[in-house]
């Protein structure tokens, strides 16, 4: 069985492909972290995978409603406590779970503070702690560990490890080492599109003038 | 064959740069002939005065401000289904001759107006419809030169055209609804009773087809020149990256 | 959807929020049209109903952009797309939020504006109930308006630029009514119409606002 199976995508930013022929599968229990230079096209990848883009090509087949996505800004409202803001993500996806995810992520202490005061890790592991209450299998995060400490980022690699030992998947696009035992890697750099003249995708524009 | 195969690039570059030199010259023989038969060679009509000879300007501008903004529509429509980057380019090209037709349908509606009803601009409900129409053109409009990513602008746009459109209709009705206005009838419609008489009316055909196909060779001229930034835009972004 | 429009509620009535900016906008238009016009009684009862329309259809414009935008900014966009909301839910949700914050304040103080301006006796009831048919289609039009311009840097401008024909026919209808009503003619007519629009934007409208995210979150 298979949570997320990803085959012979290609995926575009703007007007232009940045990648190919991505293809990869996470079953229960499996992490895949995805690797490659500035610019390579994680973020679109991932983008597409959470279903916000259209693949140029290729398929990604989930079950409906199981990705979660976590992307670089955590969607935080200032304004709200880190209670308020947590609970409101549970309400949209009809789960009751807030209480442990503070817990988790170790932020039960701040859970009466307005997310204005919070420092930028104690925000993003807020942002974090959101994948907990979805309740959904897949998490799918674009680079997760920015402006942790060493101390929370053990705390978020721990989350997902459990996320992952209750059958959970996950697809993270990150540079440092979470020290997830069982994690595979996936470098980009090959599947980066090739241009027209190397016989990759021509634009719609391209055959006007073939 | 189907007609799809025109919204191919490579087939619509190939097809219009044929087309183009005829439908252009076309264009400018009827509206040349037209414009001189109906300015000079038709009798003064003693109600009216000359300042009527304006219709030959006035009418067919304005039927194709109105028609342009439909071809628009369709053409969104076309974009939304199908996908054809043909269509949602020649939705793009098309708006600002439509609002060009919208100007001039106002300007010499004014400098008809004048002498008829003594004034440059009266809210009339035609007047007003026509100037809210230009207001939709240049939301049109500013939205694509706002947008940078072409297909987000396509699509943006063409979600505008069909909810403008139906919001055009409902005010062309609501200003009917607010003031009952001035202006004549139709000047062409099939009851015989409201129509102009025949003198008048063959030189104003040849216009109107003359203005029909100028839209049309403007809209493909544009078209053109819209495909081949698009060519050059995914150059020069290629290069970038390289 | 419940939780997310008591969250919208809460953000615009907390610090920062921008609630009851339109209010007093509504409230300066009103008392700086007499002070350009003059204190003619006449005058300011003829133009009354129209002055009022517009002033609210302003009012709603000036905090359009707070529907989608802020959420678009901190990434609470992205999240609520891939959320089991669907996304029509969502923009029908936050025009609702954006009428209870703004459209329900003006019709509220609408009366004490018509005194302000010497509207006519029988003119109030139909100045309060034209506002509270009307103001929901300039919300959830606004919402449409801010749709299609919540990727862009500065679209504030540029979705006046857009929104206001859309609000054409509702203006003309909504003054309509307030002008006949005052001056008590028969006002079904324009009511019906005006809560057609209403009516009709309301289903369709969040289809469209839903669309146009998406192709912005793209």
């Amino acid at each position: 069985m298979t949570l997320l199976s990803v085959k012979d995508l290609a995926v575009a930013r703007g007007d232009l492909p940045v990648l190919e022929g991505v293809g990869f599968a996470l079953a229960p229990g499996e992490a895949l972290v995805l690797r490659g230079p500035n610019g390579i096209g994680k973020t679109t990848l991932l983008r597409t995978v959470a279903g916000l883009q259209p693949p140029l090509a290729g398929q990604v087949v989930a079950a409906p409603e199981a990705v979660a996505y976590a992307a670089h800004a955590d969607g935080v409202k200032a304004v709200l406590t880190v209670d308020e803001n947590l609970g409101f993500w549970a309400g949209v996806f009809g789960q009751d779970r807030v209480a442990e995810a503070l817990d988790r992520m170790n932020l039960r202490a701040l859970a009466d503070r307005r997310a204005a005061n919070l420092s930028a890790g104690q925000k993003r592991r807020l942002g974090l702690a959101r994948l907990l209450v979805t309740g959904r299998p897949v998490w799918v995060m674009d680079e997760p560990t920015v402006s942790l400490d060493a101390a929370s980022v053990a705390l978020f690699a721990q989350a997902v490890a459990r996320h992952l030992a209750a059958g959970g998947a996950a697809l993270i696009a990150t540079h440092i080492d979470l020290g997830l035992a069982t994690a595979r890697m996936l470098d980009l750099t090959p599947f980066k599109a090739r241009p027209p003249e190397d016989g990759g995708r021509r634009g719609a524009f391209d055959e006007a003038f073939a | 064959m189907s007609i799809w195969e025109y919204a191919n690039p490579k087939r619509f570059m190939q097809t219009s740069g044929l087309l183009l030199p005829w439908v252009s010259g076309v264009a400018a023989l009827c509206l040349m002939a037209g414009l001189v038969w109906g300015f000079f060679f038709t009798p003064v009509a003693d109600k009216f005065g000359a300042t009527v000879k304006i219709i030959y300007l006035h009418v067919p501008a304005a039927m194709m401000a109105t028609s342009a903004w439909a071809m628009m529509l369709v053409t969104s429509l076309i974009w939304l289904v199908r996908r054809h980057h043909v269509s949602a380019l020649s939705a793009k090209a098309a708006a600002p001759v439509g609002l060009v037709f919208t100007v001039i349908g106002l300007i010499t509606g004014a400098i008809w107006g004048q002498p008829m009803w003594g004034t440059w601009w009266a809210w009339d409900p035609r007047l007003t419809a026509f100037l809210i129409l230009s207001l939709f053109y240049l939301g049109y409009i500013a939205l694509w030169a706002a947008v940078e990513n072409p297909d987000t602008a396509a699509d943006l746009t063409s979600v505008l055209c069909i909810v403008g459109s139906v919001f055009a209709f409902l005010s062309r009705y609501a200003v009917l609804f607010w003031n009952q206005g001035l202006h004549q009838g139709a000047t062409l419609s099939l009851d015989k009773e409201e129509n102009i008489s025949d003198v008048y009316w063959f030189p104003l055909l040849l216009c109107i087809a003359g203005f029909v196909l100028l839209f049309v060779a403007l809209v493909l001229l544009r078209t053109r020149t819209e495909i081949r930034a698009r060519r050059l835009a995914a150059l020069m972004a290629r290069e970038r990256l390289a | 959807m419940i939780g997310l429009l008591i969250r919208d509620l809460r953000l615009a009535v907390r610090a920062g929020g921008g609630f009851g900016l339109g209010l007093a906008f509504f409230l300066l238009v009103a008392v700086i049209v007499p002070l350009g016009v003059g204190p003619e009684a006449a005058t300011l009862a003829k133009i009354a109903p129209g002055i009022l329309w517009v002033g609210a259809l302003l009012s709603c414009l000036l905090s359009l952009d707070r529907i989608f935008a802020l959420d678009f900014e901190d990434g609470s966009l992205d999240l609520l797309a891939t959320s089991p909301i669907p996304l029509e839910g969502v923009a029908a949700v936050k025009a609702l939020a954006h009428w209870l914050v703004t459209g329900l304040p003006l019709v509220a103080v609408s009366p004490v504006l018509g005194l302000l301006l010497n509207l006519p006796g029988p003119g109030y009831l139909w100045l309060v109930l034209a506002l509270a048919l009307g103001t929901p289609a300039l919300s959830v039009i606004g919402a449409f308006g801010a749709a299609l311009t919540v990727g862009l840097k500065r679209g504030g401008l540029l979705m006046s630029l857009l929104v206001l024909p859309l609000y054409i026919p509702t203006l003309i209808f909504g003054a309509e009514v307030v002008k006949r009503g005052a001056a008590g003619l028969s006002v079904g007519t324009p009511l019906a119409l005006l809560a057609g629009i209403t009516a009709g934007s309301l289903a369709l409208l969040p289809f469209a606002a839903a669309a146009a995210i998406r192709v912005n979150l793209r």
